[in-house]
């Protein structure tokens, strides 16, 4: 018998959420709760949560058999004792913090929900965590909220980000294009898992340009279950950005430091993570992120003269005339080529036949691979696709004049893009390959700068 | 006493000997200073079951920004909640095993780390990490059965360094640390009996020698209940023995005294007299004159305001006192100082500290007081926290009927007890999914059955017979927080190690009773200056003066004492020559007693040489000396 008939034999009629009594075959019992198992593949225990709240495992092989003591409900706890005491006074203080009623003249938010959670709920008798989404209990979660925003929450769907796509894009900025027409918003949150923000941070940066309010992308490092989460206090900065930036367009706010101090707003082409768990993971690459918000207020920073900001139209009480360019479409034939020592050029033949059109090579430096490549990079560009260097080092600019090598590389024909993150070319190439037809003119609006993600001067700044 | 009958139960919490933490590669070091510096706030998720207890959310709205410093040496971003635990520390699960195995505990199958919520800010991450590890079992004390409930094995918590009611900080040095809480069936009997388990039990952690040693290294939480009352009262931070009587002994009595008061309030009073909070009042401008230190030093600032509370049919019950002491108002002012107040008035005590007699009769014409029945109480302080002080006082005096409440207390050093907070609801704990399970195979639990440690006896015998030390002495020893460092000192000098036993027990613990602080005398000092005694730069007689004068403070190194208490190496020519000297000066003695004239010259000699020379070395010179001298006259 396979241990999973086991476990459907020991279990019978008993469900998950369900006292019982576990008799083992020494005799002894355990009571408690069953508990559904996380790792679905291992079904030689059962999970037993005890009256203290531990939860135990114990071996099928060890049980005798198994009581029902009685029935999952949902149990309400006893309320509290009433106070005798009644002052008007001091109940006045009270105030409800869940009062929807009050907060109708306030900014109003689409709150769109595309995985992760930003706010849980906790069912302690269980330790099943749920992730909360509806208006009403977000609230409660996160009551701070009713101060800023009067939020409509959608889910769009519920993707861990790695899982996240070029389809998924063109779903986010459709969704955005009807939360924008509809006129209702002052301001949009997307709420995303963090791997790769940063990517569709850049995918709506190209496919939504002109955007008459701000787009804010918004997740958490820490999972919203622990009461150390950054997840509140990065929406809370989220919502705050979206109602009261000068600004729009697209931009990510996650935390500047370890610290709960302050949120950062980050420019959605220039933007990056670089830690695989601290809160402060995301930076603005070669440039300071745009707006700050500490103690609840914003800061804007001091921008680079380079930078193409678009006014909020809405805070700038500017007529709400919407001229939204959305090109939402994005084509995966681009390939991102990290270059290292060893790397075998025959590779390159490979991703040509495989029916790429365009590779971002991530050379070493101001921009440089291996001559060995030469030669059959000459041969990518001459049947008909287009090579573009960015750097592996994330900070600073390609420049393929100083040293021979860059020289020679422009001489097969292939184009330096400044300091475009090499994620950034990535997704302006998909999303150019998409939606316009001529090589040339796509060759000439990737060496463009259509949404400061290439930034012609770097400031000087102290790390 | 006699008819009052005990009951306590034991939560013992030891810090294990590992080197490093339970979650992460940091060293379990205390930091001597901290690097950086950063802040968090802590926010309790939604649960489902929505209301958290009245003093949680307290401390949420009080405590919103934590500040936490941090020490490279001893914690990494794990600790600062910036990666996710590492996997469990093996070397901490096989201790916790041994445990469990020596106290015959039924361990578990597949162990699962859990989440304790605790948002006080002592854990980063707002959760205590901690895991069942076995269940039952027992404890033999002289034939006698002690049950054990269970055994987990948890990390400490960061190490509160400050609050100011507003910030509260904390080192993240201590948090990570792995302890092991063993929490035993509660027993009946006398204080002195029940201390004993608490003493057995810490003498079979420390026989597996794989736990930590010194103050702080073992936390008792104690529950206690008198007359099998209902109300659990949980005590907590009990570090030392003869504390743990005293705390017992003094509850003990607060909690038959809080039954005698429920006791005469039953029987004097009826239930339907008595009605709390039913009447309060802003009663500062009352107060706006008063010539009372107190009263002015409230009202001095401008958020601060005066309200009265009545209380019907209480008068009397505020004040009685069935032990010095232990009264009801007692109780609430100790209770309105968990909420941020410096303490409250109660009618039974007034008027007095200054307020008067027409004070008095204002409050009670404001409340409308019955004076021959009822009583009030008057609570000045912040206008913001007064309302949730209120309500506390008011559950407070509603539960005086019953007795003891249900509340956790603070041990003070003294062994008196202090209130802390009420008692939190059930512990609220979710699973831990950034740690897989761990299985417990067969294939990991034989080896470590070798491992359990001999029983006391077997490990006192055992040691007497190594370190030939006579039973009494082996005991005091290994009973130390000294024995490591005894263990180290026996085996790298040629000291004997009862000489170093005596020293490290009886000797620290005399001067102890003087007064002395015996925490400066860290293994670093110990083992310089058993080392200079062994390559014979001073003598047995000046370790003690060494240990006298670091142990008050007068010196802070081996070096300065040796300095202030003028202590030289004497070589031998120099030894001879003060000898001869003194030989020569008593001739006559020596004429008239012979060999006996030993001890006297002894006597003499060490009035010049005490701490400078090993006295044997000077006697056996003597000897020697009188030997020739008196040989050559025959
Ligand atoms: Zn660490």
């Amino acid at each position: 018998m396979s241990t999973n008939d086991d476990l459907q034999s020991i279990l019978n009629d008993i469900k998950v959420g369900d006292i019982v009594n576990v008799v083992l075959n020494n005799s002894s019992v355990i009571s408690g709760r069953l508990m559904p198992r996380y790792e679905s593949s291992e079904r030689d225990h059962i999970v037993i949560k005890l009256p203290n709240g531990y939860n135990v495992g114990i071996m099928l092989k060890k049980i005798k058999f198994i009581t029902k003591v009685s029935s999952f409900s949902i149990e309400t706890e006893e309320l509290p004792k009433k106070n005798l005491y009644n002052s008007s006074s001091l109940k006045s203080q009270h105030k409800n913090d869940n009062d929807l009623s009050q907060i109708s003249n306030l900014p109003k938010i689409a709150l769109i929900s595309t995985g992760g959670t930003i706010a849980s709920k906790i069912d302690y008798r269980t330790g099943g965590v749920t992730s909360v989404l509806s208006a009403k209990d977000l609230y409660t979660s996160i009551p701070e909220l009713s101060l800023y925003a009067s939020i409509d929450t959608e889910i769009l769907f519920n993707e861990y980000s790695e899982n996240i796509g070029p389809m998924h894009w063109h779903l986010i900025a459709n969704k955005i294009i009807e939360k924008i027409n509809s006129g209702n918003y002052d301001g949009i949150i997307i709420s995303h898992g963090t791997d790769t923000m940063s990517y569709t941070a850049a995918a709506l940066s190209f496919a939504l340009q002109d955007l008459p309010i701000p787009v804010i992308i918004v997740g958490a490092q820490r999972s919203s279950d622990r009461p150390s989460s950054d997840a509140s206090s990065n929406l809370i900065a989220s919502v705050i950005f979206a109602t009261q930036l000068d600004y729009s367009g697209v931009f990510v706010a996650m935390h500047g430091s370890i610290s709960d101090k302050e949120i950062y707003c980050h420019i959605g082409t220039r933007v990056r993570k670089n830690h695989t768990s601290k809160r402060d993971a995301f930076k603005s690459i070669d440039i300071p992120p745009i707006a700050v918000v500490q103690d609840d207020r914003v800061e804007i920073q001091k921008i680079p003269s380079n930078i193409i900001l678009h006014k909020n139209k809405n805070r700038n009480k500017i007529n709400k005339e919407f001229n939204i360019i959305s090109k939402t479409k994005f084509d995966d034939r681009v390939f991102l080529l990290k270059y290292y020592p060893g790397f075998n050029p025959i590779l390159i033949e490979n991703v040509q036949k495989l029916g790429y059109k365009v590779i971002i090579i991530e050379g070493t430096g101001l921009g440089h691979i291996n001559r060995n490549c030469f030669s059959y990079l000459k041969d990518a560009i001459a049947s008909g696709m287009l090579v573009f260097m960015t750097s592996q080092c994330i900070w600073g600019r390609t420049n393929l004049n100083v040293y021979d090598t860059g020289r020679d590389l422009q001489k097969i024909g292939i184009i330096s893009l400044s300091n475009m993150l090499s994620e950034t070319a990535m997704v302006k190439a998909m999303w150019l390959l998409a939606n316009y037809n001529d090589l040339d003119y796509i060759r000439n609006k990737m060496q463009e700068n259509i949404s400061n993600e290439i930034t012609f001067i770097t400031p000087i700044v102290e790390e | 006493m006699n008819e009052i009958i005990l009951k306590v139960g034991f939560e013992i919490h030891q810090q294990l000997s590992t080197k490093n933490k339970l979650f992460c590669n940091c060293k379990c070091l205390e930091a001597e200073n901290y690097d950086s510096i950063f802040l968090r706030k802590l926010r309790p998720a939604h649960s489902e079951l929505g209301s958290y207890d009245r003093a949680s959310i307290f401390e949420f709205t009080k405590m919103r920004t934590i500040k936490y410093h941090s020490s490279y040496l001893s914690s990494c971003l794990v600790e600062a909640d910036e990666e996710p635990p590492h996997e469990i520390n093996r070397d901490a699960m096989d201790t916790a095993l041994i445990i469990s195995l020596a106290l015959n505990s039924n361990i578990i199958d597949e162990i699962n780390v859990m989440r304790k919520i605790v948002i006080d800010g002592s854990n980063t991450s707002g959760f205590q990490r901690t895991m069942l590890i076995s269940y039952g079992g027992h404890l033999q004390i002289d034939g006698k059965k002690i049950g054990v409930q269970t055994i987990c094995l948890e990390e400490d918590s960061g190490k509160l360094l400050s609050d100011d009611g507003k910030f509260r900080e904390y080192g993240l040095d201590r948090l990570g640390i792995p302890l092991i809480e063993i929490a035993l069936e509660p027993v009946t009997g006398t204080p002195t009996e029940i201390v004993k388990i608490a003493l057995n039990l810490g003498r079979l952690l420390r026989t597996t020698k794989r736990v930590a040693r010194g103050l702080g290294s073992i936390r008792q939480d104690v529950n206690i209940s008198v007359n099998n009352g209902k109300g659990i009262v949980e005590i907590k931070g009990v570090q030392r023995l003869d504390q743990l009587i005293k705390v017992i002994e003094y509850e003990t009595i607060r909690q038959h005294g809080l039954i005698l008061i429920a006791e005469k309030m039953n029987r004097e009073r009826k239930s339907n007299d008595i009605i709390i909070g039913d009447k309060i009042m802003d009663i500062t401008n009352i107060f706006m004159d008063s010539s009372s230190k107190i009263v002015q030093k409230v009202i001095s600032n401008k958020e601060n305001i005066f309200m009265a509370i009545r209380v019907k049919g209480f008068k009397g019950l505020f004040g009685f006192e069935p032990y010095p002491d232990i009264r009801i108002g007692k109780e609430l002012g100790e209770l309105v100082r968990f909420y941020g107040f410096g303490g409250l008035f109660h009618s039974d005590e007034l008027p007095n500290y200054g307020i008067t007699d027409i004070e008095v009769r204002k409050v009670n014409e404001i409340l409308d007081i019955d004076i021959s029945k009822d009583g009030f109480i008057i609570l000045g302080g912040p206008r913001e926290k007064m309302s949730i002080a209120i309500s506390a006082i008011c559950d407070r005096l509603n539960n005086v009927s019953s007795g003891v409440p249900s509340e956790t207390r603070a041990a003070r050093i003294d062994g008196k007890t202090i209130y802390s907070r009420p008692k939190p609801g059930s512990a609220r704990m979710y699973p831990e999914t950034d740690i897989a399970p761990f299985k417990i195979t067969d294939d990991l639990l034989v080896p470590l059955k070798e491992k359990v440690p001999k029983s006391w006896n077997e490990t006192i015998s055992y040691l007497a017979k190594k370190y030939q030390l006579n039973k009494n002495l082996a005991e005091k020893i290994f009973d130390s927080n000294y024995f490591e460092i005894f263990e180290v000192l026996s085996g790298l000098t040629k000291i004997s190690p009862s000489f170093i036993a005596s020293k490290l027990t009886e000797d620290i613990l005399n001067f102890e009773r003087q007064g002395y602080d015996s925490s400066i005398l860290n293994n670093n000092i110990l083992l310089d200056i058993f080392k200079r005694l062994d390559s014979g730069l001073i003598a047995k007689e000046s370790i003690n003066l060494i240990m006298e004068k670091l142990m008050n403070r007068t010196t802070k190194s081996v070096d300065e004492s040796i300095r202030v208490l003028g202590i030289k190496s004497i070589s031998d020519e120099e030894l001879e020559k003060i000898i001869d000297k003194i030989i020569e000066d008593n001739v006559l003695i020596i004429q008239e007693k012979g060999m006996k004239a030993t001890s006297a010259l002894m006597g003499k000699c060490m009035t010049i040489l005490r701490g400078k020379v090993n006295g044997k070395k000077i006697n056996d010179l003597i000897n020697n000396k009188l030997n020739i001298i008196l040989n050559l006259k025959k």
